[in-house]
């Protein structure tokens, strides 16, 4: 019996990596994209990396990292037992991801406000490749931004389960499965920030 | 063969042991049997709706101008068979209904890594396949783009590519957790003793498939999304005029949709590495080889998908590169066949129906993958471009390798968990037919390409009208076979007479269960003292 | 099939999570300083590199992957690697139009 636990939970953790490769790529393609087309229009890319708000970048930088290492610890508790522990980490990774979204929403709000977004009539008179960044902008923040509300989710069913005394000390793969996915999403952002917001 | 006993069907396998045989307890079942039964039905409607399509198709060729369908409804009848054929039949096929049947009982597992998500999987394809069905009734009728949904045309067109797109993003989906379901499977389901090395062909194959499945799905995913986007925000990423790359779409879509015809082919090796061994009574000639060349054909396979470019407009380094990365991938293939053929030669070979359909996989797949190189080739390339050459080609390789692999494994395996088997003579029947008319049917257009009759248009020159001809007649006898085969098969299935736990003679472990197995696949865990394909120790000399 | 059981429950403690969290942040820091400097080319592979460490710290101690076995560590690698080589290819086509 205590083989077959251990046989699942290792399955388990080989099959949340795996899904976390399918994540990588499935972005990989949007900075693949990113890749090509700073190769063509590098100008273009740079004078309109500079309409990009650093401040709310940066914050977002914070938050998610921040968020990360609740999580990170979130599953230490878990292991040590500390399920009052478990449950506030989980509550300020939520917190802090719920911030990143009320962000984004008034940093994609104010840009959209200046007339940044695909097809806008600011970019079908400027010079061909600036709209390429934004829209690759909004395509990758906004399936970035899916992933985080994804994320939060999954972390409140994982902390209702956690109260409920399903996932504990003897039995937290799914917990430490969900903490996975939450740092990815921060990797991804890890990517998106200075391709964005720095480089340029 | 080992015919002596006398076969009874057991009194309980997977199908009743449980209590549970209705409705809701198939299309709720995680047993892995259940599951890729589930799949077998669906996909095999999804290709014969494919194979009716593809008649009519054949029939408006039949001679010059329009026979019994204008343009529009050509167009859109070789794109949903495009899409029927390659995403709810071969892609899902090979995985969902024989990687699903088989694998975990070769491994010696009770079922998948993930029960439920395996099941998820089935309703996710499902889900997928029926938007896409969706797709043909609603908006602006059914895409008209073939299966490729190259911009700018899947972007400018009215018909309804966004919701066809979404239901192949869905059916993705659904590929990609089966993928990771096998890996996890493979990786720790094995039994005792069922080393890396004793695993079975079928099982290597599955396993470099399912990387596959991981890797590349994900980014023909992200390509699906960009088409959607760019129809529904207008996001300009593929449009020239606002400083977008069309031919970047064709690099993301081809960076799955090349390793994607290996998903299909991949698995196709392994049934044929399965039966050579079983019906020419010798173990496998160059079981590390066979295995290696699997995981070297994804990879290679990987590398290579700008050669379905060279006339986009690409630059002629990448021509240069991608051609030769293109030759590479005949050496894997290539160590497959040879030893395949070394593998039979001096066996004590026996006929019989899985054997004659995997024998002509070699024929047709070696076919196939020359012509490839033809293609591979730049030079050439430009000659048969966007002609009947590249149909004639894709159809030896998917049809004449994929699809003889799967009628291959549909007579070697389905009994087996049904318990009951076909008839032997019209099985024979139905692959000379199916074989006659699928060279028929598909070598003039080889030849019909080379003369430069492009692709994908429901009217032609005169003088291309006899060998156009001869095809559409093949495809007729093509398709009776076809229907004798469907017929005899299941009919044999249902009705048939007792097929015992082990009448080939196999060595692998899905032949030391019951026929039909039961739920839990072995009455006890099983412990693997030899390799695959060692008769003798298996006590099937 | 041992080596991925090898030490997979490991704990890491608070202290060394919140030393790695203050790094991300220098890094976080550094890169946006950086990004001030005029430095040319420089500037996407400098911001990249910085990147790439602050994902190894993720990596390697909140997703515990320095105490998983060599599988995990063989299948990530593959993955960073098949990536790097669908990016890295269609710039044979890119570089040389």
């Amino acid at each position: 019996m205590i083989r077959k636990m251990e046989k699942e939970y290792a399955g388990a953790k080989l099959g949340i990596w795996l899904f976390l490769f399918t994540e990588i790529l499935l972005f990989g393609g949007l900075f693949l994209l990113y890749a090509t087309y700073l190769s063509s229009y590098p100008r273009e890319f740079a004078i309109a990396g500079r309409e990009m708000h650093l401040g709310f970048g940066t914050a977002n930088t914070i938050l998610l990292i921040t968020s990360s290492l609740f999580a990170a610890m979130s599953v230490t508790a878990v292991q040590q037992g500390e399920i009052r522990k478990v449950l506030n980490l989980l509550g300020a990774t939520i917190i802090c991801a719920m911030i990143f979204l009320v962000n984004k929403y008034f940093e994609w709000s104010s840009e959209i406000g200046h007339g940044f977004y695909p097809d806008s009539p600011r970019f079908s008179a400027g010079p061909i490749g600036e709209a390429l960044f934004f829209s690759l902008y909004y395509l990758t923040t906004g399936l970035h931004g899916f992933h985080v509300l994804a994320g939060v989710g999954l972390l409140t069913v994982v902390a209702l389960k956690v109260r409920r005394g399903a996932i504990h000390a003897g039995d937290y793969v799914l917990l430490e499965n969900s903490a996975l996915y939450w740092h990815l999403v921060d990797l991804i952002w890890i990517f998106i920030f200075p391709l964005y917001y720095l480089v340029l | 063969m080992n015919s002596s006993n006398h076969p009874t069907l057991p009194l309980t396998s997977f199908w009743n042991d449980t209590g549970k045989c209705g409705v809701s307890a198939w299309v709720f079942s995680t047993d892995h049997k259940r599951i890729g039964l589930l799949y077998l039905y669906s996909v095999l409607i999804s290709f014969l709706v494919a194979v009716l399509i593809g008649l009519l198709l054949k029939i408006e060729l039949m001679a010059p101008g329009r026979t019994i369908m204008g343009p529009v409804t050509y167009n859109a009848l070789f794109t949903v068979h495009g899409v029927l054929m390659i995403f709810l039949f071969i892609i899902p096929g090979f995985p969902g209904v024989f990687g699903n049947l088989v694998m975990p009982i070769q491994i010696g597992a009770s079922d998948v890594a993930f029960p439920r998500l395996n099941l998820l999987s089935w309703w996710l394809y499902i889900t997928g396949a029926l938007t896409i069905v969706l797709s043909l009734f609603t908006g602006g009728g059914p895409p008209d783009t073939g299966w490729t949904f190259y911009v700018p045309f899947s972007v400018r067109t009215g018909t309804n590519v966004s919701l066809a797109v979404i239901g192949v993003f869905i059916v993705g989906f659904s590929s990609i957790l089966t993928g990771i379901n096998f890996v996890t499977t493979i990786h720790r389901l094995r039994a005792d003793g069922m080393a890396w090395g004793r695993l079975p062909l079928f099982v290597w194959s599955i396993y470099a498939t399912a990387w596959i499945q991981i890797l590349a799905t994900p980014v023909l995913g992200i390509t699906l999304l960009l088409v959607v986007a760019e129809r529904l925000l207008g996001t300009g990423l593929f449009d020239p005029s606002r400083g977008g790359d069309p031919i970047m779409f064709q690099h993301l879509f081809w960076i799955y949709s090349h390793p994607a015809v290996y998903i299909m082919i991949l698995p196709g090796m392994g049934i044929v590495s399965e039966i050579f061994p079983v019906f020419a009574r010798k173990p496998i000639f160059g079981y590390k080889m066979i295995a290696f060349s699997s995981l070297a054909i994804a990879g290679a396979g990987s590398l290579v998908w700008a050669h379905h470019m060279f006339t986009s407009g690409i630059s002629d380094m990448a021509v240069l590169v991608f051609s030769f990365l293109t030759f590479v991938v005949a050496i894997p293939s290539a160590i497959k066949v040879f030893n395949w053929v070394s593998t039979l030669y001096k066996g004590s070979i026996s006929l019989e129906a899985p054997m004659l359909f995997a024998l002509s996989f070699i024929m047709l797949f070696s076919i196939g993958g020359l012509t490839g190189l033809v293609q591979g080739a730049a030079a050439t390339n430009i000659h048969i471009h966007d002609t009947q050459f590249v149909v004639g080609h894709f159809h030896y390789v998917i049809f004449g390798g994929a699809g003889f692999a799967f009628f291959s494994a549909m007579h070697y395996w389905l009994p087996k968990f049904f318990g009951r088997t076909y008839s032997e003579k019209p099985a024979m029947i139905s692959w000379g037919l199916m074989f006659a008319g699928f060279n028929l049917t598909y070598f003039p257009m080889i030849i019909l390409g080379m003369k430069g009759m492009p692709r994908r248009y429901y009217d032609y020159l005169p003088e291309f009208a006899p060998l156009n001809l001869i095809s559409t007649i093949g495809s007729w006898i093509l398709a009776a076979g076809l229907a004798i085969m469907m017929i005899n098969l299941f009919m044999g299935l249902l009705k048939g007479r007792p097929f015992g736990s082990n009448p080939w003679g196999g060595a692998t472990l899905e032949w030391t269960t019951p026929s039909p197995p039961p739920t839990e696949n072995f009455d006890e865990e099983p412990v693997v003292t030899h390799g695959p394909y060692d008769f003798n120790r298996a006590g099937v000399p | 099939m041992a080596d991925i059981e090898k030490d997979s429950h490991h704990i890491i403690r608070y202290p060394k999570l919140v030393m790695v969290w203050v790094f991300l942040l220098l890094l976080t820091g550094l890169t946006v300083w950086v990004s001030r400097l005029d430095l040319g080319v420089l500037h996407v592979w400098g911001s990249l590199a910085i990147a790439v460490m602050k994902a190894f710290l993720v990596i390697a101690f909140f997703m515990h992957m320095r105490y998983e076995g060599r599988l995990l560590r063989g299948l990530l690698l593959l993955t960073l690697v098949t990536l790097a080589i669908f990016i890295g290819f269609t710039f044979f086509d890119l570089s040389y139009r």
